[in-house]
């Protein structure tokens, strides 16, 4: 019963988080008890509902060949109809599941983390917005609809990460993000544009039943450059190589913030993109191409940039973006349940060791660098526990959730590409190796004597926990119920394990984490030795690849420069010689008329009579009644 | 035989002396003088054709009575005013009092 009508009202989801925005926002931000009561009852609620739509898709036998789709018109005009609905199928059920979830214990977090802090009601508000665009962008049933949410989660994105507004790092950080993903939006909404216009709806279902018919008619040309312009929303909105640079800044952002957003939901929106337009992708061979290697060299390149950083919340986001390439990989060899699967995976666990950090800092909120930790483990024994989690979760260590969906995304990849099966196990042994870095530097080694660390609240350690049991059992629960036959695009996938990949994964993290525990546990290699006999190496990573430097050198040297062309035709042209010319012409024309108006009364009266002679000359000559008396009477 | 034509060209006359005194006289009292001539020309057309028109009324003689007495109050205060002119300006020709223009 409750599953019937959670999926017949799936549209409550994200209404519910949006009504929670509304009160609390406008009404209870000044009372924080109740805001953060309210926004807990309703992301409960969301989730509950999310959860009776999982086991009603169950029940009824939705797949992703016949989802359910319930929708309204929203904008019909001639050529052009948009409608608002919700599209219910396996993987939107696992998104809608996964964001509620997180949304919720993010929450409930939240009340630890932020206690006492003045905008209390103001972050709720935003947590609830955010619930809500996420929620609705996950169940659109067009581009149209996708794209607002997409545009609302960027808003919040924002909101977030400025939450510290008079900290100017976290208002530039905010603008950051903002204009960065900007960029890709831009392309993503000339890619809708496109589609509009070759297919004449943006309609989800009648897209994917309407391009196999266009490609054969018309190849593949002018679609692939279309994907390819759809395809830079998600570059700029999940993170990718070159518009990476705003999600290391956005850790700007409260630390539950950055759980929320910039590790487990927000992020993965653009992975969500392509694997909801996978009809389109799919059949451009060109498009997956670049998908694939977009992908394999994020993972790569943040995982490198992720060697040297020191503060907490940076390895992190760095090891996000990462992730996030392995998932884009995954959507390029064109495995949509890997990359699924490690999304949902990857969510728990990266939430996990964001939250674990947010424990850490909550303890020590003077600095994020890790080597002025140390020892934790002592007196965080939760915190140390969940952070130990997410890294064999995230090394891909059995029998932890992150050992299934990578061995999953490595075995599709390595039947694909050799060399994109290299870069992805390389980056897999720096993911291990970095992760240890985290773990040993912090938890491990002596404690310090200045820090005086305490473990988190109830409050931040429920989620902790509820998070570190998925992160455990995540993995192997889906793998061993066929997680393959629900959320799949085409053919249901059975991969298995296929022992040689997932023993060289195994192995090669181990070795990671035992190099990692030479350099920086028992000090057996020394770090800054080998930072000095590396130090191109090193300095490169740890400036993340002079990426920022490059752009602002690109923007101070081109944008600013043909502003300053732009500046210089302006003066020269626009108002040296237009303007000029129209403003001198009035006052020469009124210089001559000027000359008549001199003061003096004679002349005045002389024109006032010549002026009067004339009105009578006139009167007399063309008006036809005196023209009858003058002709006849004289 | 003296006509309506000869009286309408003095009036004429008279008033063409006037037009061109206000027109030409170098001095505000002279302009004034010319005006006053200028007056009398109408008048002199008022009466004509009263005369010649509708003698068996006197409605333009009684028209250029009340001219007349206006004409006399329009000398008083212009003259006053000349006089202030004067007073302030220390002169009375029209050409120097040209303050108003742009």
């Amino acid at each position: 019963m409750f599953n019937q009508y959670a999926l017949h009202h799936a549209w409550l989801i994200p209404l519910l988080p949006a009504l929670a925005f509304i009160f609390v926002g406008f009404f209870l931000r000044r009372l924080p008890a109740v805001a953060g009561f309210v926004s807990i009852c309703m992301s409960l609620l969301s989730f509950i509902l999310s959860l009776g739509v999982g086991y009603g898709l169950i029940a009824r036998q939705i797949t992703v060949d016949n989802p359910l789709v319930q929708k309204i018109p929203w904008v019909s005009i001639a050529g052009f109809h948009v409608d608002m609905g919700t599209y219910i199928d396996p993987i939107s059920a696992m998104m809608l599941v996964i964001v509620s979830l997180v949304a919720l214990l993010v929450q409930i977090y939240s009340l630890g983390y932020m206690r006492g802090d003045n905008g209390f009601g103001r972050f709720f508000a935003y947590l609830s917005l955010f619930a809500a665009s996420m929620l609705g962008l996950v169940i659109a049933v067009n581009f149209v609809q996708l794209f607002v949410f997409w545009e609302l989660v960027g808003l919040c994105s924002y909101l977030l990460i400025g939450f510290y507004f008079n900290k100017v790092s976290a208002r530039e950080a905010a603008k950051k993000a903002f204009i960065t993903t900007r960029i890709g939006d831009f392309g993503l909404l000339i890619g809708i544009l496109f589609l509009q216009i070759l297919f004449g709806t943006l309609d989800f279902q009648q897209l994917a039943a309407n391009v196999p018919t266009y490609v054969m008619q018309h190849g593949t040309a002018l679609l692939t450059i279309v994907a390819l312009l759809i395809f830079l929303g998600p570059i700029g909105k999940s993170g990718q190589f070159p518009l990476h640079v705003w999600l290391p800044d956005a850790m700007e952002g409260p630390t539950p913030v950055s759980a929320l957003i910039h590790a487990a939901t927000m992020v993965v929106a653009g992975v969500y993109l392509v694997a909801r337009a996978f009809f389109l992708f799919s059949v451009l061979p060109d498009a997956m191409a670049v998908i694939a290697w977009v992908g394999a060299f994020t993972a790569c390149f943040a995982a490198s940039i992720a060697f040297t950083q020191r503060d907490i919340k940076r390895i992190l986001a760095y090891s996000t973006i990462s992730q996030l390439g392995y998932m884009m990989l995954a959507l390029g060899v064109g495995s949509v349940t890997a990359s699924m699967f490690h999304l949902m995976t990857h969510a728990f666990f990266k939430a996990l060791m964001f939250l674990a950090a947010g424990a850490v800092l909550h303890a020590l909120p003077k600095n994020n660098d890790i080597f002025a930790m140390g020892g934790l483990r002592h007196k965080m024994p939760v915190t140390f526990a969940a952070m130990t989690i997410g890294v064999l979760a995230i090394s891909g260590i059995p029998p932890f959730a992150g050992f299934f969906s990578k061995d999953e995304i490595l075995l599709a990849v390595a039947q694909v590409s050799m060399p994109l099966y290299t870069i992805a196990v390389v980056t897999s042994f720096m993911t291990a190796f970095y992760m240890a870095r985290l773990l040993i530097v912090v938890f491990c080694g002596e404690e310090k004597p200045e820090n005086q660390p305490h473990e988190a609240p109830l409050s931040m350690r429920i989620p902790l926990i509820v998070l570190g049991i998925l992160a455990v059992i995540g993995g192997y629960i889906p793998y061993a119920n066929n997680f393959g036959d629900w959320v799949r695009f085409g053919a249901a996938v059975h991969e298995g394990i296929d022992f040689s990949v997932a023993a060289t994964s195994t192995v090669l993290a181990i070795l990671a984490m035992c190099l990692a525990w030479f350099i920086y546990g028992n000090g057996m290699v020394r770090s800054d030795k080998l930072s000095r006999r590396f130090s191109i190496f090193y300095k490169v990573s740890f400036h993340k690849y002079y990426i920022d430097e490059l752009y602002l050198w690109f923007n101070h040297t081109f944008v600013d420069g043909f502003g300053k062309i732009l500046y210089w035709l302006e003066l020269q042209f626009i108002e040296g010689i237009l303007i000029k010319v129209a403003a001198s012409l009035p006052v020469k024309l009124g210089n001559v008329v000027r000359k008549s108006q001199n003061g003096n009364l004679q002349w005045y009266g002389l024109v006032m009579f010549g002026a009067m002679i004339l009105v009578v000359v006139w009167l007399v000559l063309l008006n036809p009644l005196f023209n009858g008396v003058a002709g006849g009477a004289y | 035989m003296i006509g309506m034509a000869h009286f309408l060209t003095v009036a004429a006359i008279v008033f063409a002396i006037g037009l061109y005194g206000v027109l030409t006289k170098r001095t505000i009292i002279g302009i004034l003088m010319s005006i006053e001539l200028m007056l009398n020309a109408v008048n002199i057309n008022l009466i004509t054709f009263s005369h010649f028109i509708t003698p068996e009324a006197l409605t333009g003689q009684v028209f250029a009575i009340f001219t007349i007495t206006v004409a006399a109050a329009e000398v008083a205060v212009g003259l006053a005013m000349v006089f202030r002119v004067y007073h302030d300006r220390n002169t009375v020709h029209a050409a120097r009092l040209d303050e108003m223009h742009w």
